[in-house]
């Protein structure tokens, strides 16, 4: 892999790192915001299979399962919490989450 | 000149994904997105984290999110978002820092790629062949040897996610303190439905 061509995908992976950022940072409903955070992790999946790549190492395919990995537990987790606290409350939107406030 | 067509439509369903109306229609394009991630990992020659990708991503994650989806917005009002803080934020400004951003990395990549040396993978098998670079094998090979402890971890990973999980979404009766404004409202029509009964015999 040409020197032009990792740095084509490590900034395709910056964008849509920043593009998930955005969807958490701007986003009030929080299934859009738990998408935004799977865009990020993928994005840093994307940087690291290219380096992988580029650098012949497969190091990075096992960091990027590992990563995977807690993409789906972080998911499962989220979308129980979710469930839980709008069971409660008719509105889905975290500015009314409030019950957590010390 | 693959690689500009997946990543106009990685982007493309990225901004969809941030931007739709609806949650179903993110769930929609963010499948549209793994997909296609899946397609940059098989051009980049990691096929077990192609398939894993579709596996597990498109395969367990979005459905989840689709139940949920279907979950919470099965009550009669209960899908009712107020307004995003898109309109609040100046969006020329937002516009500038990405690029900004994506102009600093893309200057640091090209002016690191000198100091790093960018190895091409040595191996020149054939794809498909069990040695080659990013074979399924090699891969396996990897992961239950030289990288067991990363594995081991995941499943410690895992069983913490499942326990968290049951003990969320298990047993509401338990976990959640009850509701006494609903209760008092089921009692109080249960009192008036007994003293309509009583007026009418």
């Amino acid at each position: 892999m040409a020197v032009g061509e990792l740095s084509n995908y490590v900034t395709l992976s910056a964008v849509l790192f920043f593009l998930g950022v955005a969807g958490v940072i701007l986003r009030r409903n929080p299934l859009v915001m738990l998408m935004g955070v799977e865009l990020m992790l993928n994005a840093s999946n994307l940087a690291l299979v290219a380096f992988s790549r580029a650098w012949g190492s497969m190091v990075g395919h096992i960091f990027a399962f590992l990563v995977i990995t807690v993409a789906a537990a972080e998911a499962a987790i989220g979308l129980a919490i979710i469930v839980v606290v709008f069971h409660r409350s008719a509105r889905v939107d975290v500015d009314d989450v409030t019950i957590l406030k010390g | 000149m693959l690689f500009w067509f997946l990543a106009v439509a990685l982007i493309a369903s990225a901004v969809a994904v941030v931007t739709a109306a609806k949650p179903v229609y993110s769930v929609i394009a963010l499948l549209a997105h793994f997909v296609t991630l899946a397609v940059v990992y098989v051009s980049l020659s990691a096929e077990f984290l192609a398939v894993t990708q579709i596996l597990v991503y498109s395969g367990a994650i979005l459905i989840l999110f689709l139940f949920v989806i279907a979950l919470l917005s099965s009550g009669v009002d209960s899908f009712e978002v107020g307004p995003d803080r898109l309109p609040k934020l100046p969006m020329p400004a937002l516009f500038a820092l990405v690029i900004t951003l994506v102009a600093i990395v893309f200057s640091a990549a090209h002016a690191f790629a000198h100091v790093l040396p960018v190895i091409t993978p040595t191996s020149q098998l054939a794809v498909g062949s069990a040695a080659a670079f990013g074979s399924v094998a090699t891969f396996g090979a990897m992961l239950f040897t030289s990288q067991l402890l990363p594995f081991e971890i995941t499943a410690l990973i895992l069983m913490v996610a499942v326990i968290g999980v049951v003990v969320l979404a298990g047993d509401h009766a338990t976990l959640t303190p009850p509701d006494h404004e609903r209760l008092r409202a089921i009692r109080r029509r249960e009192r008036e439905a007994i003293l309509r009964e009583g007026e009418a015999s």
